[in-house]
């Protein structure tokens, strides 16, 4: 369909974007790439009164590699991330899960800060954020906050955020050099949103077991969560294909799958299991 | 009518400038505004890769940007990566491979792929089947249209 009628405005400066959303009575929204917002649009989801482009706020576009991890600017693409040599070592996981995000002509333009916003459930980087212990900021007219990933995520495209603020840097945590990481998702064609993912990691201890652990699931459930449970059965473990196998169980049981047309919630649910038990397996390779 | 704006930018290196909605997409604002008909819309969310065009050397969907986004770009449509006097090596590729049968989702393959051969003359087979990925075609089976842009490889190597 055709988009539903909106101004537009393309400020300069976060100042100046702030305000341009805090002026339409809720009525605003932000656009970085569009690659969500657009199709919402041009299916009548979305009604916004006014469309402030980000892509002229300074400085949102780097990637920032430093002693405390690795810093996201909110408008860095899906492509700069693949393009990033440094980030192999740096975050493995993060390149790992964006290899899995949409397609080629998408990836040029959909932003790391848009995907956070959007929240979609199946996405690979609120999953990454969730299972990183990631820190978001968000600049608003109340000033600017830290809010951690897990409490940014509030339900399928539901955010802490309020409708002035503005996502300018995603930080997840250093990675250290002990870390073992896995990422599995399961769609059906590629580039699709995914019927279940899971992005995992543990850091090994000197005697070769498996510490801190952090396993994390995209697709399943109303937004992306940490397993608790298979985390424990993991920790201070050696990683064999047995305990895969049981980490695996721990996830499938832990989880609470919805059903839709893609899946069933019991597939979803032993899905999940088996990318679980994967994702291990990969990690300890 | 609504609420417009002027938008100036290049298309296939030609200076253009359009006075349109902000709703408008780049992609009804080259078939309508500029009458390059060549780019084709299929789905107009994001799914069929038919829109495709490049905007400053990169691949993007035109359905999903918006023409006041495209202020200051460099658009090039697939009409620019033809030319009057015979068909480019892309194009010869395509007719020898047979990559096409009705034609609409051709536009995009082509922007697709030569964004792709001029970003990456040397990508294998796994690379251009990822890449067209995000193309979808209704008649060819995608086999003929993968060995057309794998042979299309060694004219875009410098
Ligand atoms: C065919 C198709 C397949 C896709 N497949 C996948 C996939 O497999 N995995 C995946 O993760 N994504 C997928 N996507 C979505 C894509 O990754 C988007 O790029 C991403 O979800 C949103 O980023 P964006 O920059 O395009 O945001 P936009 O579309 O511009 O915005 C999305 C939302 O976020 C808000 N917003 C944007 N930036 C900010 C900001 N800095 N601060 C506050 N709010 C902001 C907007 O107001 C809007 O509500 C797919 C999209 C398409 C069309
Ligand atoms: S018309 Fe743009 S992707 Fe289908
Ligand atoms: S040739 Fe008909 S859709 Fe591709």
């Amino acid at each position: 369909m055709k988009l539903p009628p909106f101004e537009y405005a393309c400020p300069t400066t976060l100042n100046e974007a702030v305000a341009l959303l805090a002026s339409h009575n809720g009525e605003a929204k932000a656009i970085a790439g569009g690659q969500s917002l657009v199709p919402m649009l041009a299916f009548r989801l979305a009604r916004p009164s006014l469309l402030v482009d980000l892509r002229k706020l300074p400085g949102l576009n780097e990637i920032k590699i430093g002693a405390d991890g690795v810093r996201l600017g909110a408008l860095v693409r899906w492509r700069d991330i693949q393009d990033d040599k440094r980030l192999e070592s740096a975050h493995p996981l993060l390149k790992a899960a964006i290899a899995h995000v949409a397609h080629y002509q998408i990836r040029n333009r959909g932003t790391v800060g848009g995907s956070v916003a959007h929240a979609d459930p199946a996405a690979e980087m609120p999953g990454v954020c969730v299972a990183c212990d990631a820190v978001i900021t968000a600049a608003g007219k109340g000033g600017t906050r830290a809010i951690k990933a897990a409490d940014f995520f509030e339900g399928a495209l539901t955010t802490a955020l309020k409708p002035d603020e503005i996502v300018t840097e995603i930080h997840l945590p250093a990675w250290p050099a002990v870390r073992r990481s896995g990422f599995q998702e399961f769609a059906r064609r590629r580039g699709d949103f995914a019927m279940s993912g899971v992005a995992l990691f543990y850091d090994l201890d000197a005697g070769g077991k498996a510490t801190n652990a952090h396993i994390g699931t995209i697709g399943v459930g109303d937004r992306p969560r940490r397993l608790a449970k298979a985390e424990a059965a993991l920790n201070g473990q050696a990683v064999t294909e047995a305990l895969a196998v049981k980490v695996g169980e721990a996830a499938a049981a832990e989880v609470d799958p919805q059903e839709d047309i893609h899946a069933s919630a019991a597939y979803r649910r032993s899905l999940t299991g088996t990318l679980c038990e994967r994702a291990l397996l990969a990690a300890a390779r | 009518m609504g609420w417009r704006m002027t938008t100036k930018f290049e298309v296939n290196g030609k200076p253009v400038s359009v006075n349109v909605e902000p709703r408008m997409t780049l992609a009804d604002c080259l078939r309508h505004e500029l009458r390059l008909t060549g780019t084709h819309v299929g789905c107009e969310h994001g799914v069929c890769g038919a829109c495709t065009v490049l905007v400053d050397g990169e691949a993007v969907r035109a359905c999903l940007m918006l023409a006041v986004q495209a202020e200051g770009a460099k658009v090039v449509t697939v009409e620019g990566l033809s030319n009057d006097a015979d068909l480019t090596p892309l194009q010869k590729s395509f007719r020898k491979h047979h990559a096409l049968q009705c034609g609409f989702c051709t536009p995009g393959f082509i922007t697709t792929a030569h964004a792709l051969l001029t970003e990456e003359p040397d990508c294998d087979a796994d690379r251009v089947r990822e890449v067209l990925s995000g193309n979808i075609c209704r008649c060819t089976g995608y086999i003929g249209i993968v060995e057309a842009v794998l042979d299309a490889r060694a004219a875009y190597k410098k």
